[in-house]
């Protein structure tokens, strides 16, 4: 099983040093905040390596940090069921939330099939758009849905159709 | 901005004289609750599974942007609301964990939670089994599981006043210690159940009928499975002892005896329906015998003391640390993650996503459902045993 400095090491030598954006490593999970696009390559060496085999994807998250700084990042959790060990993957995008032109990261469903709809959940609830995905639809709310509901700036609707929403 | 046509619109939009879209659900009975699948069929074929949900979202995630940590677990209950003491307690151990107090947890409490937690997975082990059978055309099955069932609820609700909907272990403790008696009568119950569970064995496990209905029906192999991110089950039922329970050896599990149920393949091939059925009744089995060594300790080196106040602990003001954090745990139906992200300056989480089993799993069923008959995808999509509460969260 390798440490998360190994990892990084290991990426650093397959890609150079521009790949890795930071990291993060004040709390009890580290993550490493990989430029965007450089995602799916990592990725793929991440689960293909015999070093590192992460060939679970657990969990992806599309996150808006806040109407102040205008950030939003993708998480990745990756996990590796030989070695049993966890991996957190961040790409981090600044955007001005004009509504024209969605924060668009490069998808990783070609990867990790269980991407696909954590992709669209990404898009249905957080308006991010994944570049390369094959079935890029709302998948839990209607798809006439306007808005997106876990932006910060998100104002709740009022009616749906001429129903009215309480 | 969607230049791309959707493999939606592919499958759609054109097709062949003999083909027919066909709407299954969102009220159909096999469905296990509002879930729509669109089938292109081809007579008694089905090309392809198209899933829609979203009937029942509540956008569990926009709530907890204005809820305080301990407000949250009653929205959690609302998820996997089969298995409401198990979100809570990943929910808590996140939280606590991100806290520093996980270690700290005395033991009486713990041995609580994962008892009540195994209680309540054996509860939602009965109703997959039950309504599997009822899909099948079994129906002899669902009401001896929903009799046993009804054993469980009754005494979860003695513990923590409410049926379903639990909240009943708290950030740091419990709502209150198990009433005075409930052990001996667990016990009573695990002595009623263990024959039980052996005649419901006899009625559906080794049941030709069902045999012919289940094995070699919607084989799932181990390679998609991973890759689709498949857990709990539908993992195990492809052949992989992989459980969270022992892999990330989370609560007192490390001290608990216990066997990983995995998929052989003995009435047809290795990941079908009949495995993943089987899985299930053998977790069964598996936590009965993790009960009887909690109800044993609990009566023993930790019984009830006077002194014992399981909210001694509950800390009075929630605050973790900045930090991003992910938390896994083995629910009744695969891998439960939260994903938190803090400030560290007030009560109320930043972010908190939820990763559902049943999301995953269901992902995987327009894989092996193509080209099944109608009939063979109500038997896949039963196997899979999804809880829309928490696909739809």
């Amino acid at each position: 099983m390798m440490t998360f400095n190994q990892i990084k090491d290991l990426l650093l030598q397959k890609f150079g040093s521009e790949v890795i954006a930071g990291e993060q490593i004040s709390g009890i999970q580290h993550a490493l905040i990989i430029k965007k696009d450089s995602i799916a390559d990592v990725c793929l060496e991440l689960r293909d390596n015999e070093r590192t085999y992460f060939d679970f994807l657990s969990c992806l998250t599309g996150v808006d940090h806040g109407v102040e700084d205008n950030r939003f990042a993708v998480v990745y959790h990756l996990a590796s069921i030989p070695y049993k060990s966890q991996l957190t993957l961040k790409v981090i995008i600044e955007h001005d939330r004009s509504s024209d032109i969605l924060p668009s990261f490069p998808t990783v469903s070609h990867v990790w099939k269980a991407a696909e709809w954590h992709e669209r959940e990404a898009f249905d609830l957080t308006g991010f758009y994944f570049d390369g995905h094959p079935d890029l639809r709302r998948i839990l709310l209607p798809d006439d849905w306007e808005g997106y509901p876990l932006r910060k700036d998100y104002v709740a609707a009022e009616e749906y159709k001429g129903i009215k929403i309480n | 901005m969607l230049s791309r046509k959707t493999r939606y619109a592919e499958l759609t939009e054109h097709l062949e004289p003999e083909e027919m879209i066909i709407n299954m659900g969102p009220q159909h009975p096999s469905t296990h609750g509002v879930l729509r699948l669109e089938l292109i069929t081809d007579g008694e074929i089905v090309k392809e599974v198209i899933p829609h949900m979203g009937y029942l979202h509540r956008c569990f995630e926009k709530h907890c942007e204005s809820l305080s940590y301990q407000q949250i677990i009653p929205f959690v209950d609302r998820m996997d609301y089969l298995a409401s003491m198990n979100n809570d307690h990943a929910f808590v151990m996140g939280v606590e964990r991100m806290l520093g107090i996980d270690q700290d947890i005395p033991k009486r409490i713990e041995y609580i939670r994962v008892l009540v937690c195994e209680l309540n997975r054996i509860g939602s082990h009965l109703i997959a089994i039950g309504t599997y059978g009822i899909d099948i055309g079994a129906f002899t099955p669902f009401l001896w599981c929903f009799r046993d069932r009804e054993h469980i609820m009754n005494m979860l609700e003695w513990a923590s006043g409410s049926r379903m909907l639990y909240n009943y272990i708290w950030i740091g403790g419990l709502f209150y210690d198990l009433p005075v008696g409930f052990e001996e009568r667990c016990g009573e119950f695990i002595e009623y159940f263990k024959p039980k569970l052996k005649e419901l064995d006899q009625l559906l496990t080794d049941n030709q009928i069902f045999i012919n209905r289940t094995a070699g029906v919607g084989i799932l192999p181990l390679d998609v499975a991973i890759n689709y991110g498949c857990s709990g089950p539908m993992l195990r039922g492809s052949g992989l002892k992989w459980d969270l329970r022992r892999v990330d050896e989370y609560s007192v599990y490390p001290e608990l005896e216990f066997d990983i149920p995995v998929g052989k393949g003995e009435m047809g091939k290795a990941g079908d329906c009949w495995d993943r059925y089987k899985v299930r009744v053998d977790e069964i089995v598996q936590s009965v015998h993790i009960i009887e060594q909690c109800l044993n300790r609990l009566q023993k080196e930790l019984k009830r003391s006077p002194d014992f106040d399981p909210r001694a602990m509950l800390p009075k003001k929630i605050i973790p640390k900045e930090q991003d954090f992910y938390i896994r745990s083995e629910n009744p139906k695969g891998e439960l993650g939260y994903y938190f992200i803090t400030d560290g300056k007030t009560e109320i989480p930043k972010r908190v996503k939820a990763r559902a089993p049943s999301f995953s799993n269901l992902s995987v069923l327009p894989e092996i459902a193509r080209g099944v008959l109608i009939a063979d995808l109500v038997a896949i999509l039963g196997s899979i045993d999804i809880v829309l509460g928490e696909v739809d969260r």
